[in-house]
This record gives structure tokens, sequence and C-alpha cells, in this order.
């Protein structure tokens, strides 16, 4: 008996939904484990820096002694400038805890109390000089080492020797804890500060400046420029080999090791123009050249989307070639261009190579106010406390990774929003 | 065309604020140099940013050779005004600075730091002398015959190199080449177990190039891991593999002492006060160099200086001494700070 093709087909069926289920199942795997990764590095970063958000405080009733401050009582802005005020945090912390009279013991005790305490009471001195000789309850930031006890991050089981913490300075915090003199709140300075080598002091304020100056050179250049290659080579080039072998380098460069652009940064605006390092101007000069050939390709992407129809309209029309881009055509491709534009920032942005050749891997205190003041970026900043040796630092290097994803999601959110909200389809 | 007409302005714009800025002056203090000075650099910066309010230095951290490369280059406000360095001046970059114009220069040691080969608390802690450094980690070792010929380093686990030691696979996780750990770690502990060989010890005289190419090579057959310029990477790797260990500076022992523990080198512990007394063998001079032509022309460089050589900075107990730099004895803290008050330069190396 012969099998009929009907047969044939039968026998086979099973067989053929068997390989479409399994077909569908390496798809639905290779998804879970693109987003089984995700989540992992989510977890992992917000777990280890949500904790930095928040730092510990602890009260202080500081007496502003005339005698130690402004003993000729001129109230002379120099001498208010001079004067010891960690004296006054230690004759606090001294009075709060009278039976520790130990001269090491005493170091120790000080040592609770942020260096940045001393700054700020100078400031509020500086700021109303009404406040000497009078007393006030004020609340400073605590050292990393008692942020991290309080934390969790110390284990107070492990033995003394091994401990950051010995037990006197445990028993001294605690003794602190429970007469709610310690505190934890949102920490502020950590967006509104520049870098610091006190981890409750460090800020990531100066870095994101920093990134908004490299950016606007970035954008100010490689928008203008990148669209006008884009809209030359499609609109108005002649195809010949010239213009083939033009192509053919721009999707070679963007292909380019980011690094390789950092070299040529450097030999070129540092060494040879001289221009100054470690500033955003050079940061963005060098990673325009970087983003130049992502938005070229996007835009002449999205030039080429335009149906050929739109332009004969406006020839028909009587419009010249010039008249036809930039009344019909740009118009039309600009959502596509600005899309292409904001993925190229948003690599900028996260990139950190090419600025570690031109000298803005820094520590910089001061918070820029110009693309010509020296300053680092998110990433740079990232990259710098990773490698500092405080414990503190670590979860502010997670935390330092959140604020830099925020920023990435918000600029590709941008670009999908403006391409939903804008696009065309013909 | 808007953006045709836009382009112009721009490139224009920018090729002008360049030019002002070459020829504009600096308000702020430019340090560069060794990752390892880093750390102390930065915080005497900050101190002094932050108490005279003055713009904060900036400090950027090239390592110690290509600090040295920029510091030479030139005079002027866009050449860095001081150099930290792991490590003194060579001769031949003090020449190379010489060549460039800057003659005059002024050498300030700040202090001693101590390499430690430390491993997990998990484990066991180690005592090793730097010829069992040597014959674990070397790529080629004397022959153990006794024989004055060097083979292929053979020894797997740290039994091989001494029955005493634990039968652990020998795993060392260090930095790269271009790092002054690297350098002092090779120098100090290596070449301290090579040079216990005394043919090879002998050779030091004959062919310094052979003698230093059998003393420095490290082995590159996956015992010795290089595991880049972060050294807190370093500790969390040590903390998920009690097996291994790693080579990195004191300071990051000190902050993470609950987690990992210093091997005795040479039955020496690297606590603070063996380092600075001088009984820990691997450890090493820290220094930074200053431009003396700079010295009037960027504001604050004499009170930055006034600041890093102040008991309360560089002291037996001040603030660098918390943050891992092992200070120098009194006596000689007392010559450098004043070397550096009289701005003495340094006239040959």
């Amino acid at each position: 008996m012969t099998m009929t093709t009907a047969d044939k087909i039968q026998a086979n069926l099973k067989k053929r939904y068997a390989a479409e289920r399994r077909f569908r199942s390496y798809g639905l795997a290779s998804v879970a484990i693109g987003l089984a990764a995700l989540l992992l590095l989510f977890i992992s970063i917000i777990g280890k820096g949500y904790t930095a958000f928040q730092q510990t405080y602890v009260k202080l009733e500081v007496q502003f002694d005339e005698a130690i401050i402004d003993p000729q009582g001129t109230r002379d802005p120099q001498i208010l400038a001079r004067a010891d005020y960690g004296k006054l945090i230690k004759k606090t912390m001294r009075k709060r805890f009278p039976d520790v009279t130990n001269r090491r013991d005493r170091r120790n005790l000080y040592k609770l109390v942020s260096p940045g305490a001393v700054f700020s009471i100078q400031d509020m001195v500086r700021n109303d000089p009404g406040l000497i000789g009078t007393t006030q309850t004020i609340w400073v930031p605590a050292d990393d080492d008692v942020d991290m006890l309080i934390k969790g991050y110390i284990n107070r089981d492990e033995p003394e020797s091994d401990r950051r913490l010995k037990d006197k300075e445990i028993a001294w915090i605690d003794a602190l804890a429970a007469s709610d003199s310690l505190e934890k709140r949102f920490n502020k300075t950590f967006f509104t500060a520049g870098d610091s080598r006190e981890p409750e002091l460090a800020g990531i304020w100066g870095a994101v400046v920093g990134s908004f100056y490299t950016l606007l050179v970035t954008l100010v250049l490689s928008f203008p420029i990148g669209v006008s290659a884009a809209v030359y080579l499609q609109e108005f080039a002649p195809r010949n080999r010239w213009t083939d072998l033009i192509e053919v380098n721009i999707n070679n460069l963007a292909a380019v090791p980011s690094i390789v652009f950092g070299l040529l940064g450097l030999s070129v605006f540092l060494n040879f123009m001289a221009l100054p390092r470690s500033a955003p101007l050079v940061g963005g000069l060098v990673l325009s050249l970087m983003t130049l050939p992502t938005v070229i390709i996007a835009s002449r992407a999205s030039l080429q989307s335009v149906p050929p129809s739109i332009r004969e309209g406006a020839l028909g029309m009587g419009a010249s070639q010039m008249q036809m881009v930039a009344h019909h055509v740009l118009p039309l491709a600009m959502p596509g261009m600005l899309t292409g534009t904001i993925i190229g920032m948003a690599r900028a942005l996260g990139e950190s190579a090419p600025l570690l050749m031109i000298g803005m891997v820094a520590f910089i205190v001061n918070v820029p106010e110009g693309p010509l003041d020296p300053s680092t970026v998110l990433p740079v900043q990232i990259y710098l406390w990773a490698d500092t040796p405080e414990r503190a630092f670590v979860e502010r290097t997670s935390a330092a990774t959140l604020v830099l994803l925020a920023f990435l999601v918000v600029m590709n959110g941008a670009a999908v929003w403006l391409r939903k909200r804008f696009e065309q389809r013909w | 065309m808007i953006s045709l007409k836009l382009t112009l302005p721009v490139i224009l714009s920018v090729a002008a604020t360049a030019t002002a800025v070459a020829a504009a002056g600096r308000d702020y203090i430019s340090i560069v140099g060794s990752s390892t000075v880093y750390p102390f650099a930065t915080v005497v910066a900050e101190r002094f940013g932050r108490s005279t309010g003055m713009k904060t230095p900036k400090v950027e951290s090239t390592g110690s050779g290509g600090g040295m490369k920029l510091f030479c280059a030139g005079v002027g406000v866009e050449h860095p005004d001081i150099t930290n360095s792991s490590r003194r001046m060579k001769a031949s970059e003090f020449n190379k600075c010489q060549v460039n114009g800057v003659t005059d220069i002024i050498e300030v040691k700040i202090g001693y730091d101590g390499i430690v080969l430390a491993n997990s608390k998990r484990s066991p802690q180690m005592n090793v002398s730097r010829k069992e450094i040597y014959l674990a980690l070397a790529k080629e070792i004397p022959d153990p015959s006794g024989a004055a010929k060097l083979i292929p380093n053979q020894n797997k686990t740290w039994k091989d190199v001494d029955s005493r030691l634990p039968a652990t696979k020998i795993e060392v996780l260090g930095p790269p080449p271009t790092s002054g750990t690297r350098d002092a770690f090779v120098e100090l502990a290596m070449e301290g177990g090579c040079r216990t060989f005394d043919w090879i010890k002998a050779m030091e005289k004959q062919d310094k190039n052979k003698y230093k190419s059998i003393c420095h090579a490290i082995r590159e057959d996956g015992a010795f891991i290089e595991a880049g310029e972060n050294d807190n990477l370093i500790v969390q790797k040590l903390e998920a593999n009690p097996a291994a260990f790693g080579v990195f500076g004191f300071s990051f022992l000190d902050q993470n002492a609950d987690k990992i523990q210093g091997s005795l080198i040479d039955n020496q512990d690297p606590s603070f006060e063996n380092i600075a007394a001088g009984g820990y063998s691997v450890s090493r001079p820290l220094y930074f160099y200053v431009k003396k032509a700079h010295v009037s022309v960027i504001p604050g460089v004499k009170d930055f200086l006034a600041e890093f050589t102040s008991d309360k900075a560089w002291g037996d107990e001040g603030y660098l001494s918390e943050k891992g730099l092992i200070p120098m004895p009194e006596q000689e803290r007392g010559k450098f700070a004043s070397d550096v008050r009289g701005l003495n330069v340094l006239s040959s190396l």
C-alpha cells in the first residue's frame, strides 16, 4: 500500500509542531537570560547603593565660645576665618563624654565627628557672627566609620583587633544612639557637593555638572555638523567613487574603539592646540568626534525614509533643491535625526575611556563653573570611587552608578517618546 | 538649511575660546603622578582647599612614570606644578627635566608605604620568606639541584616551594607592570629573594641586565594573575576565593582588616608599627616633586607645601597616617620640612 501525500504530511506534522515549540522556547529562553542578567545588575547595584542616599548625622550642643573664636571681640572676618573651630567640637565631645580622659581615647572620640563639621560651623559663623557667645544644637555629619556601623556594614561580632571601630568607640556610638543624638537623614550632600576624600562629604554634583558641560559641547558640535554632513551626502552629493569612500569611512569610524579618539584628542587638542587638560571643552570635542559617525548614519537613514514622492512633489511645484530639503524633507526627517542624536549623546554620557587620556580622571573638589574649569564626568567619578580604599565609598560607587543609569534611562526614554510622538509612517 | 548657518559660527567660537584659554593663567595647583600617592595628595589638597578658601588643587592619577613625563615637559601654566611618585626620580627623568628647562626641582619625601601579600581570613595566615616568594612567582628559578642554571618554574603549590607551607595552589592576584606597586613588589620582594642565591647575586656586577631579567620576570602560566590597578577588586576576589593571595598597598589592608590578613614576610608582620620601624622588608618611600619656577606664579603652592609638611598632616598622629601613610621618623621629617621651607632644589641624582 502506498502512502498518500496527506499521510506523509500527517506523519510529519507532530515533528513540525515539536520543532516550532522548541524554536519558541529557545527564543523565550534567550529573552529570559537577558532579563535575568539585567535584573541581577539592578538588584546588585540597588542593593549595594540605596543605603548611600542616607547619611548618619550626629547632634552636637556647640557652645560658640567667644574666647576661642574671636578673643579680641573684633568680629573681623579675617579672624573669624582663621579661628580654630575644631576646638569647639572637641570641647563639645569632651563635655558629652566627661569620663574620657586618656589622650589617645580622646583622639578617637573626636574622630567620631566628620572633619567636615568644622567647615559647617565655620560657615555658620561667617554667615551670622551673632552666633558667637550662644549655644546651638546642630546636626553635623558623622564620620564614615560611624555611618558604616549604623548601617550594619561593620560586624560587631568580629574580634576587636579586626574591626575599624574598637569596643570603646562602639560604646560611645551606642551611647549617642541611645540618647537620640544619632540620626540617619537624607544624604543631601551626595547630590550637592563635589568630590571629597571623606565619604560623608563626597557628592556627585561636580561630576554631573562636568557631564553637562561636556555633553553641551558635544551636542553643539556634533548635531549641526552631523546633520549637515548627512543632508549633503544624502541629498546633494553625486554618487561616485569619492562619496562611496566617504561612506565606507564613516561606517568604519562608528566602529573605532573610543580610546582611539582619546589618543587623538591628547595629541591634537592638548599637545598641538594647547587646550587645558581636564576641561569639559576638550572632553566635548573628543566625544563629538566619537558621536559624529553615529549622528550622520542615523540622520542619513532618517532622510532615506522620507518617500521620493515628497521630493518630487516639491520640485514639481517649482521649489529649488534647497527649498525642497529645508521646507519638506528636513522637517519630516527631524524626529529620526533627533532620536539618533539622543542615542549618540547617551553613549557619550556613559563613555569614560577617551576622557582618561585627556586628564579628566582627576580629583576635583570645586564644582566646575564653565567648560574650561577642570572637571570629571559621571562614569569617571564612578571609576575613581571604585578605586578608593574607604569602605563607605563602595555604596557611593553604586549610588553614583544608579544616578548615571537614571540619566541614561531618561535620555533613551526621550528618544523612544520622540519617535512615537512624531514618527510618520508612509 | 538652518544647521549649516549654525555650524560656521560654532566652529569659529570654539576656535576663539581655544585661543583665549591658551593665553590665560591658572588659579589652581595642578598635581599629577602616582596612584599610590594619590589617596594622600588628595586628602591634603582637600583640607588645603577647605581651610584656606583657595581653589582645591586638581590631582590626577597618571602613574609615577606618566607623571614624570608631564612634569618634565616644561615650565609654564600648561604644565603641572607637582608630580607624585612612589619611587625616587630616575637620573634619566632628571636629565629630561633639565633639557626641557625644568631646572629647579624640590624633592619631598612624604613617608612610607608597605606592600602586603594578603589572603582571606578564612584561610590560615602564611609566613613566607622573600626567597619563597621568588621561588613561587618567578618565571624561571634556579635548578633545585644547586647547579648554577635556570629551569622553568614548575612549582604548582606552595608546598612545592617549601614543605612547611600549605598544599594550596599558587594563585596570586597583583597589579599590572604599569603600576608602581608592581615595580616595588618586584624590586623589594622578588629581587630580595632572588639575591639569596649567591651565583645570581654575583651576576649583578657582571651582567646587570641579565640579573634584572632573572630576578624581575614574573611567571606567565596563570599562577600570577594581573588583576588591574583596582585594589578593591583584588580584595573582593580574595574574599570570594580563600585560596588566593593578593598584592597591594598597606592602606587597603588597613581598611579591610576584618576580611583579609597580611602574610608575614621574613617573620615580620605588615603592621603599621612594624613598617614604620623599618622591620618589614617590603616597604618603599613615597615622594613628590615641585617645580620651583611655579612657586611664585601659581597661587597657593607655598601654602600647599606648608600644609603637606605640617605635623598635623604627615606627623605620627596626623591625618595622613589615618589614611594609611606610614610616617617618617621625626628627624627625617624635620630635614624635608626645612628643605621645603627653604625651597632647596635637587642638584643632581
